[in-house]
């Protein structure tokens, strides 16, 4: 026992001596200003010549593989988007979101690589640890947070306004629900919603809130059920929390998660259900009406092209429905309710003319009562300090400021069964 | 009698105690054997040429300098979570808890690095995750060393559920400090400040973990083997009523054991924090624990040769996830090559321990 004792305590005072070496105090961090720089401009392709592209070549760190739907959807844009470029690149894939995200980026600097990009929310601190480091590498982030406030002129976040693409589901997922209600399979107050979401924050809160929104537009009666699975990937808990919703009487799900637990479950139950990153109706043709996804070849032409050219990316880009980054895969008419594509087509015009918004402050509200003004968490500084006013103009500022959602707010309508 | 006996082709024999010049060329014609039949399955499914993938395979490990790093902290990560369950191996008590013991060690440097960063000076909070790490650790294996010394509990299937507590209660914890809020995630902690970082010695990241764990080797080494704890754990695993008969207490050298064991997987989970990763997640251990257990069986409980049978697994996990970049193959194909040569090596132990003599005379009848 001794021994073991004497073990620890001399580690212990090797550490302590380590420990020693470094200073005490903490560098004083300055007090950053953090200047919104979201851009949403794509980038024309075909000015791009062959001696623009020769020392351009483009890393990829995915965290998942082609298993994954919210991957494959990066790789396939990742490949047709350097084949539209002409450039090189190499695509490490199963990357968790720790050190070794650094390790690859760093890797994929070595080899070479002039642009790096990641794909997952947790690869961000990473990304900007490889940042600090490469001054001379630009380094992009899908669906983070922190570019416009970390203060490096390499690190980019970006992302798109699916929450426009999710209310088109919504629409989509209002008009079946109206014909379930026409054909008396369910009375207007059984127009129950289940929506399967991965984390309980911002970015899946506005996606459901915006599907939750797109449906009551023309679903008036239409209420919804929210359930965590706390996994970006699972396929057993998301089929449980289908199960789950279907058994508290849901008539429609939707999700925000990435493996195909639900739709099949859908699928065996007949549920109709509206899909997010690309189609399912190869495997669920009785039940998949619909699916929203961000078409990321918009964003990585972007990337690519400016770097190319030796312009400067802004801190923030977002991709919209009018620059080509948000789609809507091919409806499946077997499932949907007649005269859904032409509604579609009408509501994604209103949207892209801004004659109609999808977090309009008329369309909601909070215990009761509209909202009229708002703080939301913009800046992401760790604290959740609520800083800057999102309700502008009527409508929540959403995707606005910087390219990720902000938008968290609990509306009336939608019920959290986990809370 | 009936005189139509008939006599077996070969027979199987043990063998007495090679020299190791001879095992160990056994043991280097079944990794090459293992390569061979590699490169003969690469062929026949994807098509590659198996040299190149072979040299994927290589670049993977020793391509760069960084890798290079990469691969000896990699390594040293390995080895620091198979040194800690060796002990309790031979004594023949199988803690398959290191993935848990390492994590909760990673849980308490966490805790330390969030609650304490701008309550106590830099060095306070470090010599604080040591502290706890470590005795996070021992706790964390002490709980079923103590059931198993008290009420002869199994420590196999105890030590086992303890990883799927382990793994929840930083799945919670995950929650408790995530940041942002609400994406269960929390990120690098403390990035400005760099409270609870472990100093970068001579400007290489990982040099502090591995010559903390090549000093830990060492040390295990000489205590295995020279001391008189080393001698009492050798014959609690030879026989514990011998142990019990020249009046080595059984029950206290299980426990304390044990708390070694778990104090250096906190040890691993506190480098884990501390020195590289700077966060804390359900999987950031990445099954070491586990693979522990294959290192520690390859190298016969010896913690030297246990350097080269973990440089052999870091090297063939590496260089499978090379070949899955470089030839856009599933990486489960990469995990296919390196079941292949696992198969091989821990094969090649039975032709060690055995030999095959071919009848004399066999097919004849007698």
């Amino acid at each position: 026992m001794k021994k073991i004792i004497a073990l620890i305590l001399a580690l212990t005072m090797v550490f302590a001596l380590a420990a020693c070496g470094k200073k005490a105090e903490p560098e004083a961090t300055p007090e950053p200003t953090f200047p919104f720089d979201n851009d949403s401009t794509p980038f024309d392709v075909s000015t791009l010549t062959s001696d623009d592209v020769k020392n351009v070549k483009v890393g990829f760190i995915f965290l998942h593989d082609e298993t994954s739907t919210y991957d494959l959807n990066f790789m396939n844009a990742a490949k047709q988007a350097c084949e539209n470029c002409g450039v090189e690149y190499v695509i490490k894939t199963n990357v968790p979101e720790g050190q070794e995200c650094y390790d690859k980026a760093a890797e994929l600097v070595d080899a070479g690589c002039t642009v790096v990009f990641a794909d997952s929310f947790g690869h961000e601190s990473f990304m900007i640890q490889a940042a600090k480091e490469f001054p001379d590498v630009q380094f992009c982030h899908a669906t983070g947070t922190q570019a416009h406030s970390a203060g490096l002129p390499n690190f980019h976040n970006a992302f798109a306004t699916i929450f426009e693409g999710r209310y088109l589901g919504g629409v989509a997922a209002g008009m079946k629900l109206n014909q379930m209600i026409e054909e008396g399979k369910i009375t207007a107050d059984q127009a129950k919603i289940g929506y399967i979401g991965a984390y309980p924050y911002a970015e899946v809160k506005s996606g459901y809130t915006s599907f939750f929104l797109g449906a009551r537009s023309v679903c008036p009666s239409a209420t919804m059920e929210v359930t965590f699975t706390n996994s970006w990937f699972s396929p057993d808990l998301e089929k449980e929390a289908a199960i789950k919703l279907i058994d508290r009487g849901c008539v429609l799900l939707s999700e925000h998660a990435d493996s195909m637990g639900a739709p099949t479950e859908c699928e065996s139950k007949g549920i109709p259900f509206v899909f997010y990153n690309g189609s399912a109706a190869a495997d669920c043709p009785n039940t998949f009406i619909i699916a929203s996804r961000i078409n990321w070849v918009t964003f990585m032409e972007v990337m690519i092209g400016r770097v190319a050219k030796g312009e400067t990316l802004n801190a923030d880009w977002t991709g919209t429905l009018a620059n080509g980054a948000v789609e809507m895969t091919e409806l499946n008419e077997n499932v949907a309710a007649p005269g859904t594509a032409e509604k579609l087509e009408e509501v994604k015009a209103a949207l892209i003319a801004g004659t109609t918004k999808v977090f309009d402050t008329s369309t909601f509200t909070v215990g009761g009562k509209p909202v009229t003004t708002y703080q939301a968490d913009v800046n992401d500084l760790g604290t959740f300090t609520p800083d800057t006013e999102s309700i502008v103009g009527g409508e929540f500022a959403e995707s606005v400021f910087r390219s990720a959602p902000s938008f968290d707010i609990d509306i009336d309508g939608i019920t959290n069964i986990d809370a | 009698m009936n005189n139509k006996t008939r006599t077996p082709l070969f027979h199987v024999a043990r063998r007495a105690a090679l020299p190791w010049y001879k095992s160990w060329a056994i043991r280097g014609g079944a990794v090459l054997l293992a390569l061979l039949v590699c490169g003969l399955i690469t062929t026949l499914v994807t098509g590659e040429d198996p040299i190149a993938v072979y040299a994927a395979m290589w670049a993977g490990s020793f391509g760069t300098s960084r890798r290079i790093w990469v691969l000896l902290q990699n390594i040293a990560m390995l080895l620091c979570v198979s040194l800690a369950v060796t002990p309790a191996f031979r004594m023949r008590c199988w803690n398959l808890g290191g993935e848990g013991q390492a994590l909760i060690g990673c849980l308490a440097s966490a805790a330390c690095m969030i609650l304490l960063s701008g309550k106590l000076s830099n060095g306070l909070v470090i010599l604080c995750m040591i502290v706890t790490s470590i005795l996070a650790g021992a706790v964390w294996a002490g709980i079923p060393a103590f059931f198993k010394a008290k009420y002869n509990t199994n420590e196999t299937l105890f030590t086992l559920m303890m990883n799927y507590v382990a793994t929840q209660l930083v799945a919670y914890f995950c929650v408790v400090w995530e940041n942002p809020k609400g994406s269960g995630q929390i990120g690098i902690i403390n990035p400005n400040s760099q409270i609870g970082w472990f100093p970068v010695i001579a400007g290489q990241k990982y040099l502090l973990n591995i010559l903390v764990v090549a000093v830990v080797c060492v040390a295990m080494h000489i205590y295995l083997n020279y001391s008189k704890h080393g001698y009492e754990i050798a014959v609690v695993g030879e026989s514990e009523r011998t142990a019990r008969y020249v009046g080595i207490k059984v029950e206290r050298v299980i426990v304390r054991t044990m708390l070694l064991s778990g104090a250096l997987c906190g040890l691993a989970g506190l480098l884990l924090v501390g020195s590289t990763n700077h966060t804390l997640t359900p999987t950031l251990v990445e099954g070491r624990g586990f693979t522990a257990v294959m290192v520690a069986w390859l190298a016969k409980f010896n913690p030297v040769w246990m350097i080269l049978t973990s440089l052999l697994l870091v090297f063939l996990s590496r260089g499978a996830g090379e070949i899955a970049t470089n030839f856009g193959l599933n990486s489960s194909f990469g995990d296919i090559l390196t079941g292949v040569i696992l198969f091989f090596i821990i094969g090649s132990e039975f032709f060690i321990n055995y030999q095959i003599k071919l009848t004399k005379g066999a097919g004849k009848e007698k």
